[in-house]
């Protein structure tokens, strides 16, 4: 099945609910289309049918029968997409039985390769209405733990059930070289990286013999078969690896290991790639960053400075921009807006909430710009989407206008005013 | 003595008991003045400091104190402000460095209430781990100054980022974690060359989740939030007996003083008489009076109980790390019951609930714009908080309580301002300035010195490249106390730190680029 066709079906089994909300036909109007390929385009309208985008026009006429949106001159830009993020997966940070992005027993294997984000995903998370008043349509739900996380699962953030939501399972395979995986492995990077080895050729004589495999025919494996299956499918390059790591000799090192074992690779966190930018972008390799990040938190990271973005894009590398957590995901546009003051251009910036990703996780046919034949997951801000000032106004999942409400919109609305707040027997006594 | 010497010499002098009164003539009345208790010694005002005469000609001046000025200048001199308004309006001095902010805005310097720099330094290892003194429920004897690292890196990141006071705080492990320290961003090599002179005393103290985490963890009280009231109560108490002994040991010794008045008149008087009772004609004999002994001693020291005492006493600000609105009703409560105010809550995610109350008994609000969700008690944080609580006259602050968002206060401010308009709260440009400048000011006890821009306060004050609550704004230029800390178009830094060298990293250019 190729990917087109996944998503399709994907989007077929998105619930009777959902799909009866979405109109049929759907024109935005007004908007200054910020497609995030080429120019902007005043005044356009937006038609799309069916989730997907139709048409985006210079005044352009609403199609009969279209439920018509009055962007009212506001910014239009494909939704942003949140990377990296265990959205989904954590509700209370504190809380571990609200955690759902990695092993919580201390005993757990430190690969663990077939750990599937998509099977942890819950869509009634409350982080998700919170993440689309940031102007956030997808995200890529991704595993934490380990030295080996798992996989990510990319999803669509409108939506009942996982399968209205999920677009693609096993969106890529996780791997942590920063220090967080490096003490999961034992400690010292030598380790983690012999380990990593070793669990690759283990995959690679796997998938060439799985039939010995099957007959215990073969040697000894360091981990299960599903984490096989997962570690060949990226050896196989049917998906990327993505690789936090943040000192820039190691990110070389990890540079050398993806070319030795022909990975996907994409890197992320990378705070020290300013230094080797040059080498990635010859590499080839996207970039996931943080923008906000110029503390020398810890020894692996001295060199983290805010023009990161920025080098990393001048020097040719392709950007991913994150932020932190999954909390915060409405503050992706803050961290587009601090590249874009550290030096980076606007556009790439956009591209780098946007088309990038997408393209990292192999969905850019159908993600990542406001352009016809994608699917229409589309904001309208009232102004610079990066601005502090500014907000989005109207978003769509699959062309279904999503309300801009939240489980914080829902308490602002309670305490709005006090008069109405319950108070008890001695609150309500009058002196 | 130049004038920093002088400063250190007072800051030296603040810490230590009075100086003896000197000798007096003797009167005849007997002398009642009590004892001074050993944290009497009179508050030190800022001493003027060395700065250079500056005109910033130009630009938009926001001065967080009601006034946007167009085309404005503002004009510092020895550390101190002294002249904000419009151009036209205002001469500039002959021979004044003349800095054109034409284009540009001018602020108040941004102030933190609630940070870990120095204290939880840059890199975080277990070397640099000293803000939480975690071995006891109550450890208020300790001073987060005492941990305070002057070369952590993240401290010239903030001054690039418009910071110039901060409060830098122990950590909420404990029920009372001890007194901060109110840092002026005039970077120096110890913390005694950086605490704002004169400011006030101020005392961590948390509730919820975080000391009855760590104590229940190890099967020792608090481990609940029941036991974190308790064990609130139990220390004022301590507190209040502590404070009680000092003042019958005053008034022991004032009557000592009376009674050895008393024998010493006696004593003079009765020596006359034998003199006199040698000859004809002397005075009667007089009344014996007895010895009233030795000079009473004073109680022992108590260093764990006597910010507490300061905080019941009005001397001392408490800052308390609290999230729930519930909870915060009940430590103000608890703080009538023992006699001790709350100076502002910090994180307080909920205060919006609790608004009324808030405003009712002058308590300030310490939060974030968006910070949610971590954990339980911070579940029902909304972005709006900063602006109902503006509007409901709480005194609010944008605080960061990270050494990465303190480097965006301004961004912060914005958003929360964003957040507030969206829900039809008005929010003036000069509130959202005021959250990260006045307010934190008060919250701290320093809006005398600093928080404003107006004649006489602190030369605290930073250029910005575009609007402050922009997300493209940079500080162009820090000002504090009159010296040029950071400048960013001539690379003059508020100083790369010592541990930055050597790195291969190249000098602050995590800082600067």
């Amino acid at each position: 099945m190729t990917r087109r066709a996944a998503l399709l079906l994907a989007l077929a089994a998105a619930s009777p609910a959902a799909a009866q909300d979405a109109p049929e036909v759907l024109a935005i109007v007004r908007a200054t289309v910020h497609p995030g390929e080429g120019e902007p385009i005043e005044n356009a309208t937006v038609v799309v049918r069916a989730g997907r985008i139709v048409s985006v026009t210079p005044n352009g006429s609403v199609p009969a029968g279209a439920t018509r949106v009055d962007a009212e001159g506001g910014i239009l830009t494909a939704g942003l997409v949140a990377t990296e993020a265990p959205l989904g997966l954590v509700e209370i940070s504190l809380e571990p039985e609200t955690r759902d992005a990695a092993p919580e027993n201390g005993d757990a294997d430190e690969v663990h390769a077939a750990f599937d984000a998509a099977d942890g995903f819950n869509p009634r998370s409350t982080l998700v209405p919170v993440a689309r008043m940031g102007g956030v349509t997808s995200a890529v739900a991704t595993p934490l733990g380990g030295l080996v996380s798992g996989t990510s699962a990319w999803v669509d953030l409108d939506g009942e059930q996982p399968s209205d939501m999920v677009v693609r399972e096993r969106a890529a395979l996780h791997v942590r070289l920063d220090d967080g995986g490096v003490a999961a492995a034992g400690g010292a990077m030598p380790t983690a990286l012999t380990r990593l080895r070793e669990v690759l050729e283990d995959a690679r004589l796997y998938a060439r013999q799985r039939a010995a495999y099957d007959r215990r025919a073969l040697r000894e494996m360091d981990v299960s078969r599903l984490d096989l299956e997962r570690l060949a499918d990226a050896l196989a390059g049917r998906i990327p690896v993505v690789v936090r790591v943040s000192r820039a000799s190691d990110i070389l090192r990890v540079l050398d290991l993806g070319r030795a074992y022909g990975l996907s690779l994409v890197l992320s966190g990378a705070e020290e790639g300013w230094r080797v930018a040059e080498r990635i972008a010859e590499a080839g390799v996207p970039v996931i960053v943080q923008p906000l990040t110029n503390l020398p938190s810890s020894f692996s990271r001295l060199g983290s400075r805010f023009d990161n973005a920025a080098i990393l894009a001048r020097a040719g590398a392709r950007v991913v921009i994150t932020t932190d957590g999954a909390h915060d995901l409405r503050n992706l546009r803050q961290e587009a807006g601090n590249a874009v003051a550290h030096g980076m251009d606007r556009a790439a910036a956009l591209r780098a909430l946007t088309l990038e990703p997408a393209r990292v996780f192999g969905l850019d046919r159908d993600y990542g710009t406001v352009t016809p034949g994608k699917v229409a997951n589309l904001v309208v801000w009232n102004g610079d989407p990066f601005e502090t000032t500014t907000w989005a106004t109207h978003l769509f999942v699959r062309g279904r206008p999503v309300p801009l409400r939240s489980r914080q919109t829902d308490l602002l609305e309670r305490y709005r005013h006090l008069d109405g707040v319950a108070r008890g027997i001695n609150g309500s006594v009058r002196d | 003595m130049s004038r920093k010497t002088t400063l250190i010499a007072a800051l030296l002098c603040a810490c230590g008991s009075a100086a003896p009164a000197a000798e007096e003539p003797r009167d005849e009345r007997p002398q009642t003045t009590p004892p001074p208790l050993p944290w009497d010694a009179a508050a030190t005002e800022p001493p003027a400091v060395e700065s250079p005469l500056v005109a910033i000609v130009g630009g938009t001046v926001m001065t967080a104190s009601g006034r946007v000025i167009e085309d404005g200048a503002v004009v510092l001199e020895d550390g101190r402000i002294r002249a904000v308004g419009a151009r036209s309006e205002i001469a500039i001095p002959e021979g004044a460095e003349r800095v054109d902010a034409g284009g540009r805005y001018v602020t108040p310097g941004l102030i933190d209430t609630h940070s870990h720099m120095g204290v939880y330094a840059q890199p975080g290892v277990n070397a640099t781990s000293d803000g939480n003194e975690a071995t006891a429920p109550v450890t208020a004897e300790v001073w987060a100054g005492d941990s305070f690292w002057p070369q952590d890196p993240a401290l010239p990141r903030a001054v690039a980022g418009g910071v110039t006071t901060i409060q830098a705080l122990p950590g909420s492990a404990n029920l009372i974690g001890g007194r901060g320290v109110i840092v002026k961003m005039h970077l120096g090599r110890s913390i005694s060359e950086m605490r704002f002179p004169g400011a006030p005393d101020t005392l961590k103290m948390a509730c919820g989740e975080n000391p009855k985490r760590v104590y229940g963890n190890r099967t020792s009280a608090p481990s609940t939030r029941m036991g974190n009231v308790h064990g609130y109560r139990l220390a004022f108490q301590q507190a209040i007996e502590y404070g009680r002994s000092w003042r019958d040991w005053q008034h022991n010794h004032r009557l000592w003083q009376v009674k050895r008045a008393k024998f010493e008149r006696y004593e003079e008087e009765r020596a006359e008489w034998e003199r006199a009772a040698l000859g004809e004609g002397g005075p009667d004999q007089p009344e014996e009076v007895e010895d009233p002994g030795p000079e009473p001693a004073p109680p022992a020291r108590n260093f764990q109980l006597e910010p507490l005492l300061g905080a019941v006493e009005g001397r001392v600000l408490v800052q308390m790390h609290c999230y729930r609105a519930d909870e915060m009703a009940r430590m103000v409560e608890l703080g009538r019951e023992m006699g001790f105010g709350v100076r502002s809550f910090h994180h307080a995610v909920e205060a919006y609930k609790i608004r009324d109350l808030l405003a009712q008994h002058e308590v300030g609000v310490s939060t974030w714009t968006d910070w949610w969700g971590f954990k339980l008690e911070a579940f029902d944080a909304i972005p709006e908080n900063l602006a109902l609580l503006s509007e409901a006259g709480v005194h609010a602050v944008l605080h960061s309580d990270s050494a990465s968002l303190v480097q965006r206060l301004n961004q912060e401010a914005g958003k929360a301002l964003a957040a507030g308009r969206r829900a039809g709260i008005e929010v003036s440009e000069d509130t959202a300035l005021r959250w990260i400048t006045a307010e934190p000011a008060w919250v701290l006890g320093i809006d005398e010195h600093t928080g404003t821009l107006e004649p006489g306060k602190m030369a605290d004050v930073v250029v910005w490249s575009a609007h402050p609550l922009s997300v493209y704004a940079r500080a162009d230029r820090v000002y504090v106390d009159g010296l040029l800390v950071f400048d960013r178009a001539r690379q003059v830094r508020a100083g790369t730190t010592d541990f930055e060298l050597g790195h291969g990293v190249g000098e602050g250019e995590g800082v600067t680029r």
